[in-house]
């Protein structure tokens, strides 16, 4: 056990995994960190806390990630390369870790171009793969990415990224290899619409024997209309959405096309559980955290299992 | 064909307007002429291939100097003819001299001749 | 080369509005090659200062010198007796001539010409892309020639990242995606193998200013004058 955190614990005892999404609000106010919160609570393991996403100024995730453990849910402490040298990162995970946060998320962060403050200068100083390994050294090794020792290593149990639908395709599972070789403990996929293209991913890291090694969660989101899904197929860099999915929003009717995309994700899900070498769904209602009681619940992921 | 074109046009025979540079014209305009136009060949029928496309580019680019400068940008503009096309070339200095009329003296040739 | 891209003439003219006689120096080495700094362009800046001044009734009194380059002190050297006579000089070299030119002449203002934006190649005439942001720890053998500092917007060093889009960076569709570029090169040398271990964090250079001595020359006691 690297960590003792809950989603560990769930994996680990061979569970199907159920994680959530909550992007902390644009303002001071911890009451819509709770509001959010309140809708998640029970029906996932663990709830990924987005850091400044799309480059867009936020709540700091490890503050968001400490109103949550307030509430009595587990966060996944996400970190992007984008906002922090590794002095800072290293000391954010000392902090977290302090904090009772056990679940951690290594991403390189949107550009930021796409945010609020599109000439700042993104950072960069180390990639997401540099700080998988920088956080596995701390925890395992008890050293700083310096060399010099931590007097307290922190328990974290490592998570990051994987696309499997940006190209070049081939090159993604090896992408994945190197992200196993440098420590992750567990992976959340991109959200996925492009089933077979999945497939074909999960076969080959099967091949490749990484799904013995990590644990992979498979990202869904509903589409909440007609309009996010031709949004994200045209807009959204790296994403994957197939005409069928479009055709067949585009037959349900204007209030019915919500529903459609709840019974889409439903489809999916209930693939994945039988999946091998997936060992569970991360899913990212984003801005649609009410819905996720009724989706937990119709998915068939209710109870959340006790560890 | 003894046609007659305004006196006021004064011509610089180059090779090709590919000849003609930036600081060429912006010369011109410096010393108080009120005006600067360059005659090429037909785009797609330049002697030397790009010249006159070359040229384009820099009257352009001259135009947008004189807007910085705080001059009318309409003092140097580009015509295309075919060197058989006599009455046009008359008809564009015709046009080029109205254009200038309508636009008024040079502003720096005044100020040229109060320095002497 | 260094490339450079001369300053909006209004920045110009705002710099030296206080001054009266001014001396433009040009630079006939990559400023010249790049077409922003070099003999002809000094003529134009010129040109275009003495017109705009005198539209606004506040004469200026320009002259204007061509050096071969302004990083070597012996070019700069040839402007030692004339500079005096000038309340100002503009220089058109890159951001590393403007600053040995200024220090020559600690008293004399010395404003730039030019906005310097990098190493370049030259695709076609007055037509200049990045490739390098001099890191100091050039990794193009792993990466089959393709830099990840310069041409990866993150700057990632095992990339890519999940934003790739088509084969283009996720900030534009006229951005290749680096990391994809440096797959497909080394996938057609067959040399993937040098993507497939993890790269350390890198010991950045760039931040502070840099002295490189040679191997096999000797730092002089003293600098030269």
């Amino acid at each position: 056990m690297k960590s003792g955190s809950n989603l560990e614990k769930v994996l680990r005892a061979g569970h199907f995994a159920f994680t959530g999404e909550l992007g902390p609000p644009r303002g001071a106010h911890a009451e819509e960190v709770r509001k959010k919160a309140a809708h998640l609570k029970e029906k996932v393991d663990s709830v990924n806390i987005t850091d400044n996403q799309t480059a867009v100024v936020r709540m700091a995730s490890w503050a968001a990630s400490l109103l949550l453990i307030q509430e009595g849910l587990e966060p996944n402490y996400q970190m992007v390369c984008r906002d922090r040298n590794r002095l800072a990162m290293q000391a954010d995970i000392l902090g977290a870790s302090a904090l009772g946060i056990r679940n951690m998320l290594c991403l390189s962060g949107d550009h930021c171009q796409f945010g609020d403050h599109p000439t700042a200068k993104g950072v960069f100083d180390i990639d997401s793969m540099q700080l998988i390994s920088m956080v596995r050294q701390m925890r395992d090794d008890g050293k700083f990415l310096g060399g010099t020792e931590v007097d307290g290593k922190p328990q974290i149990f490592i998570g990051a990224a994987a696309n499997p639908f940006a190209d070049p395709f081939e090159w993604r599972v090896h992408r994945l290899a190197k992200k196993v070789a440098a420590g992750v403990d567990f992976i959340q996929t991109q959200c996925i619409y492009n089933m077979p293209k999945f497939r074909e991913f999960i076969r080959q890291a099967n091949d490749m024997g990484l799904t013995e090694k990590v644990f992979i969660l498979a990202g869904i989101t509903p589409m909440k209309s007609l309009g996010m899904a031709k949004y994200m197929k045209a807009k959204v860099p790296g994403m994957d959405v197939p005409d069928e999915i479009i055709t067949r929003l585009q037959g349900a009717a204007r209030d019915k096309q919500a529903e459609e995309g709840i019974k889409i994700a439903l489809e999916q899900i209930a693939e994945l559980k039988e999946m091998k070498g997936v060992a569970g769904v991360h899913l990212m209602a984003i801005e649609w955290e009410h819905r996720v009681p009724e989706i937990a619940e119709r998915a068939g992921m209710l109870p959340r299992p006790k560890v | 064909m003894r046609l007659s074109y305004p006196s006021n046009v004064k011509i610089v025979l180059v090779p090709c307007t590919g000849k003609v540079d930036v600081v060429h014209m912006l010369k011109a305009i410096q010393k108080g002429a009120d005006g600067v136009y360059c005659v090429g060949c037909l785009e797609g029928a330049c002697h030397y291939n790009e010249g006159n496309l070359r040229c384009r580019e820099r009257v352009n680019h001259v135009r947008s100097l004189l807007q910085e400068i705080g001059l009318e940008s309409e003092r140097v503009r580009m015509y295309n003819l075919s060197s058989g096309e006599a009455p046009t070339f008359v008809a564009y200095a015709k046009e080029m001299t109205e254009n200038i009329l309508k636009l008024g003296p040079n502003p720096l040739k005044k100020k040229a001749e109060v320095k002497k | 080369m260094i490339v450079a891209k001369r300053k909006p003439f209004d920045e110009i003219m705002d710099l030296i509005k206080d001054h009266k006689k001014v001396l433009v120096v040009g630079c006939g080495t990559c400023v010249a090659v790049c077409l922003a700094g070099g003999e002809k362009e000094v003529a134009v800046l010129a040109t275009e200062l003495d017109m705009a001044r005198k539209l606004k009734n506040n004469p200026l009194e320009l002259e204007s010198a061509t050096l071969e380059r302004q990083c070597d002190r012996e070019y700069l050297a040839q402007l030692d007796n004339r500079v005096g006579e000038f309340d100002a000089l503009i220089s058109l070299a890159c951001g590393v001539g403007i600053q040995f030119l200024a220090e020559r002449f600690p008293n004399k203002p010395v404003y730039p010409g030019v906005d310097t934006c990098g190493l370049a190649v030259n695709q076609d005439v007055g037509w200049y892309e990045e490739r390098c942001r001099s890191c100091g720890r050039c990794v193009l053998g792993m990466t089959g020639g393709i830099c990840p500092v310069t041409m990866c917007a993150k700057g990632l060093y095992n990339g890519p990242c999940g934003g790739t889009n088509k084969g283009n960076c996720e900030i534009s569709a006229d951005q290749p995606c680096a990391w994809n570029a440096i797959y497909d090169r080394l996938k057609a040398q067959g040399r993937l193998d040098c993507i497939l271990e993890l790269t350390l964090p890198q010991e950045w250079k760039d931040t502070t200013p840099r002295t490189l001595i040679q191997p096999g020359y000797k730092k002089p006691e003293k600098a030269k004058a």
